[in-house]
């Protein structure tokens, strides 16, 4: 592609980008907005890949736009009431008070994208010092993998996916205090139930095959993740009551494994008198797949329990008091 | 200077303000959530492009990791915050 063509696709790819973020919050129309932001997701998925860099794409595109998406497709669904239109917009624009704190807020946020901009021109232009890339790749050979993102994920920034899995664990535990789970759709038609048989099998080979290739390929266990809670979602779509999910002390485990396993190797390492998740050579490959792969089933655990919105209802005599202890508020 | 970085750069930095303007003015907890999705979205692209090289050659994966990491993060934070909204509704209820 010549640099002209290349130049006139950036441009309509961010005009693109900028436009879809204006229209999803500039409308009062929750789920248009909600639509308009997937579709806003996706677009940015193809800047990820325009800027070589698949790693994001893959999870944006599975992720920010899909599980995201979904997420807020499903609260908006349940949304008590729309709003009045008047009213959604902005609370604030009775009388002259509300349009000056508007245009005083524009003005700030035009103030922070310019001050913004204006240090990023600044880093711009000054030469840069590539120590870090120039390390990573380096020691590449050391770290077990060869994609030099999953080796900054699970290698040399270990630390931050560490903490990472633990605020998963975190927000999904918060969620648990917060109620029961949505009530479940109404069984699929013939056509999408047909579907969902198709579609979970595949689902789950992509989410082995993604975890699998992280190691030196764009992938790992983020997508991978993605991709299992994916099938959740969509059996959960299609009214089944049993969406793959374990229940009980399994789930808690599952829940737990992400965080659990990466604080057991790093504790052991530790024991074994080398630093905190400093894996030995001749094992960092095979302790960063066993990591990743407690980190997928948590992660699409989490997402999972994160479309239910509340703790699943259990099966069997303790579910149906359960059941009736919701018609009962604050029971 | 890279062209394709100032451009992306830039355009992050509108994005941020947009949604960033967005969290402040709607007044529906949902929207609210989305617009700071979209703020999230603008500093992902912010640091995509600090992290871009040019054509050809390998762009810096540390910023890479980091919006990987905030990609699932802000999804979990989402759906933290989407649970915090739908109690709210149904505390206030039938009011």
């Amino acid at each position: 592609m010549n640099p002209v063509s290349l130049l006139v696709f950036d441009a309509l790819l961010l005009l693109s980008i900028v436009g879809l973020a204006w229209a999803s919050l500039a409308t009062s129309d929750i789920r248009r907005g909600v639509i308009l932001f997937m579709a806003f997701g996706l677009v940015l998925a193809v800047a990820w890949g325009r800027l070589l860099a698949p790693d994001v794409a893959l999870a944006e595109a599975a992720i920010g736009a899909g599980l995201s998406g979904a997420l807020l497709l499903a609260a908006a669904h349940t949304q008590p009431r729309p709003l009045p239109p008047e009213s959604t917009n902005t609370p604030r624009n009775h009388g002259a008070v509300g349009v000056v704190l508007r245009w005083a807020v524009t003005l700030l946020c035009t103030a922070l994208a310019g001050t913004l901009a204006w240090a990023l021109l600044h880093v711009f232009s000054s030469t840069p010092h590539d120590m870090l890339p120039g390390a990573i790749s380096a020691n590449l050979a050391a770290s077990g993998v060869s994609n030099p993102v999953t080796a900054v994920l699970l290698n040399f920034r270990a630390y931050d996916t560490l903490l990472e899995m633990a605020v998963l664990l975190t927000a999904v535990l918060g969620i648990f205090t917060l109620g029961q789970a949505n009530p479940g759709y109404q069984p699929a038609g013939p056509v999408f139930d047909g579907l969902v048989r198709w579609l979970v099998p595949v689902l789950i080979l992509t989410a082995g095959y993604l975890l699998w290739v992280g190691a030196h390929a764009p992938g790992g266990a983020f997508q991978a993740g993605a991709m299992l809670a994916a099938a959740g979602v969509v059996l959960r779509l299609a009214g089944r009551t049993r969406i793959g999910l374990p229940e009980g002390f399994m789930l808690r485990l599952v829940m737990a494994a992400g965080v659990g396993l990466f604080l057991l190797v790093g504790l052991t390492l530790l024991i074994l008198g080398r630093p905190f998740l400093g894996y030995p050579q001749a094992w960092a490959g095979t302790l960063i797949l066993m990591i990743e792969t407690a980190a997928m089933l948590s992660i699409a655990a989490t997402l999972v329990l994160a479309f239910l919105g509340g703790r699943p209802e259990a099966t069997g005599v303790k579910a149906a008091a359960n059941r009736q202890c919701e018609e009962i508020p604050r029971c | 200077m890279l062209t394709t970085q100032v451009l992306y750069a830039l355009a992050g930095c509108v994005i941020v303000a947009l949604g960033l303007r967005g969290a402040l003015l709607h007044a529906s907890l949902l929207q609210r959530i989305v617009a700071i999705n979209v703020m999230g979205a603008g500093v992902f692209l912010l640091l995509i492009a600090v992290a871009y090289r040019g054509p050809g050659l390998a762009p810096d994966p540390v910023p890479h990791a980091l919006v990987l990491t905030g990609i699932v993060v802000a999804v979990s934070a989402t759906a933290l915050a989407l649970a915090l909204a739908r109690r709210l509704h149904a505390e206030q209820g039938d009011d």
